[in-house]
């Protein structure tokens, strides 16, 4: 019998050129951080420093809010169509130099290079282009005339999709003619700051674009900064809750998306194979670090047996290693701290009693590794059952009627996403009435499009992103 | 489609568990291309290249299917078959000629004291719309002749007529004639469409004792597609999770170069793994994919990408 390996196929990093360290983009310059402060930031496949990046202090954040409240003055006073042609010459420069920040994304985030170069990247262009055409539309599309920018915008983006994190923050704020100081999270910084060079190359106005690291810290120094008049924040319902009581009483706006446990509802009549392959991406897509994840998997009791041994063989075909070998499925998980919180909750579910199986792969000796992993024979009970997971990691649950299965997806606090998995169109209809999900993708998982509203119902948050809707995310009625 | 108790072998499945099969025959044609087409991105670069289209050439079914054919024709094509690349002594032989029942005599002969095996297409190829004896004739001739292989003809009438049944006694008939010949049921994927339909097909084949399933005729312009082949080769694992039997899959008709057949053998390795990475499991009908494929080996070991005159003409 042949044995057909697949040789490594790597994406070159010479396309690269990342610096030793990088200060911070204010008012249309890199500046040195008053903090004086740097971490060094890491590759999660290898642990390979890649450079260091800024600590802001509260100096720092004082000069990017500064510099972003008279950046406002020239950019809401814009014609909208100008502003449409800067957002337009961001989009084309991102897809000229789409390559570099595919494989820098995958580089220090740790995710597979085909997914930043057939995803990540796609999206984030595609984003700008969207909202570029919005720019100079928006008062024709209200009756209610008289929507303003918010001002000057803070914007705090996780770990899971960097750059396109920045997307969907950045170009909504800019159309709509606010100005921003983002914050990029600091495991996943790099494409931020190359996104800020390609700021500099378009010629956006100084200040528009203010780009600070940190940690924790400077992201709640942004919460807290006085002159900040709307904040956007993507990441876990705990730092959600923190930033909603810091600006309690205060006239700021505030959009939050935030943590999720989908549901995954494989009903028996669905078309098997297909709802394995969706099961597999709406779990594993990005190694599970989606918020959107279709981590709980819902499945009838009748093809139960059989989906779990279609769905083990298919998790057992996933490639899991270097993240720039174009053939990688699986790539790193982005830090040692999520790796630990990882492993921790899937050590409770074994503990509690689920059925553990992990692929047979062999992970590489540095770096930060999960095993793709599904449990079976789990109680809704079960912290693995509840709890965000945030990593490769699939919960089995039992139903045995549709309005059983309404109620399990819909007994957690979350409601960011599901999914529904039949072939007779009333029902997924009839399911989707039912759930209570900011998104519920039927015969599919883990679909976007900058055109569609993203956006959670109860602990997963509020405003949306991306569509008409998300344009209102960012402008007030003006008294 | 699980407790089929009464499933034991090939030739010993009642009518029921067929119709058990075919129930579910449920395939999302959006899923189905989405996850083909991510098997497309896969890279597959040097030794590993050069591992895959050696591989092909094995596979291959060297194809000619014409009213113009000549024991001429048949001569030449058996020659290549046997020594796809004279310059190359690391070139196997393919694995069979595939012709008309009456040229399977001259082509028995022109293979003798090689691995080429013969492969005849009958009951009536391409379209099948003749009587069931006169398929049962044409098939007894092609083996009688020496066939080693017999490649036959869904009853596509019947089976949009929705007379299963009559598919599956056809294909039951064919098989007790061919006893041993191995079998190969074509389902001219072009002219049943639905992803639900080739579904059905592949379970009625296989369920009926085809040793293998074969997506097209050739003689289409819809030929085999890389979907038609991932639902195929789905119902051949769903057919061995039930039997224990392990069957074959032919893919024939517009499959023309080497990049187009590295992508059906990444799907086959990836979804049904090593086993069918075999000539007995897994086949390529084909008439110009092989010298695209010794060009581009060709190219892997010299760097050269040779003129086609270099080649010998098949």
């Amino acid at each position: 019998m042949v044995n057909w390996q697949y040789l490594e196929s790597i994406e070159s990093r010479e396309i690269l050129n990342i610096r030793s360290k990088y200060t911070n983009y204010i008012g249309g310059k890199f500046i040195e951080p008053n903090s004086k402060k740097y971490i060094e930031t890491i590759s999660p496949s290898t642990e390979e420093v890649l450079s260091k990046i800024a600590i802001s202090n509260q100096n720092d954040v004082n000069k990017a809010v500064k510099a972003a409240r008279s950046g406002f003055e020239i950019w809401s006073n814009l014609a909208p169509y100008e502003r449409s042609k800067y957002l337009f010459k961001l989009a084309r420069l991102i897809q000229e130099r789409s390559r570099e920040f595919a494989v820098l994304e995958s580089l220090d985030g740790g995710k597979p290079i085909k997914e930043s170069r057939d995803f990540d990247i796609p999206q984030v262009a595609a984003n700008f282009f969207y909202f570029a055409g919005w720019a100079d539309k928006i008062d024709l599309s209200w009756s209610t005339k008289g929507l303003k920018p918010h001002g000057v915008v803070g914007q705090i983006i996780p770990w899971n999709f960097p750059l396109l994190m920045l997307a969907w923050k950045v170009a909504p704020a800019l159309a709509t003619g606010n100005t921003v100081v983002l914050k990029p999270a600091e495991t996943t910084s790099l494409t931020a700051l190359l996104f800020a060079e390609i700021c500099d190359q378009a010629g956006l106005p100084n200040g528009v674009v203010n780009i600070i690291t940190g940690d924790g810290t400077t992201g709640s120094l942004i919460v807290n900064h006085k002159d900040i008049n709307k904040i956007a924040f993507t990441g876990s319902t705990q730092v959600g809750k923190l930033i909603q009581k810091s600006l309690a009483g205060r006239e700021v706006g505030l959009t939050l998306e935030l943590g999720g446990k989908a549901a995954n509802i494989v009903y028996e009549d669905a078309a098997i194979d297909q709802a394995v392959e969706g099961v597999v991406n709406g779990i594993f897509f990005n190694q599970g670090h989606v918020c959107c994840a279709g981590s709980r998997l819902l499945i009838q009791e009748s093809v139960h047996d059989q989906f779990i041994s279609k769905l083990e063989k298919r998790m057992q075909a996933l490639r899991v290693g270097n993240p720039l070998d174009k053939n990688t499925d699986i790539g790193a998980i982005n830090s040692k701290e999520q790796l630990n919180k990882i492993t921790n909750l899937v050590d409770e579910g074994v503990a509690d009693g689920g059925n553990i199986f992990q692929t047979e792969c062999e992970l590489p000796g540095n770096g930060f590794w999960f095993k793709p992993t599904l449990f079976t024979d789990v109680q809704p009970s079960y912290s693995i059952a509840r709890e965000e997971i945030f990593g490769p990691v699939l919960t089995t649950l039992t139903f045995r009627t549709p309005d059983e299965a309404v109620e399990i997806a819909n007994n957690t606090e979350y409601g960011l996403s599901a999914g529904v998995w039949t072939e007779k169109g009333s029902k997924i209809l009839w399911t989707a009435d039912r759930l209570e999900a900011g998104v519920v993708w039927a015969n599919t998982f883990n679909k976007f499009d900058p055109a569609s509203p993203f956006g959670g119902y109860k602990e997963s948050g509020f405003g949306r992103e991306g569509g008409r809707h998300g344009l209102l995310s960012y402008l007030k009625e003006s008294s | 489609m699980q407790n089929n108790s009464t499933v034991k072998n090939s030739n010993n499945i009642s009518w029921e568990s067929v119709l058990e099969l075919i129930y579910d025959s449920r395939v999302d044609s959006v899923g189905l291309k989405e996850r083909v087409s991510s098997l497309a991105t896969r890279s597959i670069k040097k030794d590993s290249k050069l591992q895959a289209l050696k591989m092909v050439v094995s596979m291959c079914d060297l194809t000619t299917l014409e009213g113009e054919d000549t024991e001429g024709k048949i001569s030449q094509m058996a020659a290549k078959a046997i020594n796809p690349d004279p310059s190359d002594k690391e070139i196997n032989s393919v694995a069979a000629v595939c012709v008309y029942p009456s040229l399977v005599e001259t082509a028995k002969e022109k293979v003798i004291n090689s691995s080429v095996k013969v492969a005849a297409v009958s009951s009536y190829f391409p379209s099948g719309q003749v009587p069931m004896d006169s398929k049962i004739l044409d098939t007894q001739y092609a083996i009688d002749a020496g066939a080693d292989e017999i490649d036959i003809v869904i009853n596509r009438k019947a089976f949009l007529e929705g007379d299963y049944r009559k598919v599956f006694d056809e294909i039951v008939a064919l098989k007790e004639v061919c006893k041993n010949v191995h079998l190969k049921t074509i389902l001219e994927v072009g002219d049943l469409k639905t992803y639900e339909n080739i579904r059905k097909a592949s379970l009625i084949s296989l369920a009926a004792g085809s040793d293998f399933i074969k997506t097209s005729t050739g003689k289409l312009s819809i030929g085999s597609s890389r979907e038609a082949c991932y639902v195929m080769l789905k119902a051949v694992l769903d057919y061995k999770s039930l039997t224990g039997i392990s069957a074959g899959i032919k893919v024939a008709g517009g499959i023309r170069d080497s990049k187009d057949a590295i992508r059906y053998l990444v799907m086959i390795n990836e979804e049904m793994g090593d086993e069918w990475l075999s000539p007995d499991l897994f086949r390529f009908g084909a008439s110009s994919l092989l010298d695209d494929v010794l060009k581009q080996i060709k190219k892997l070991k010299t760097g050269a990408y040779q003129a086609g005159y270099y080649f010998p003409r098949g």
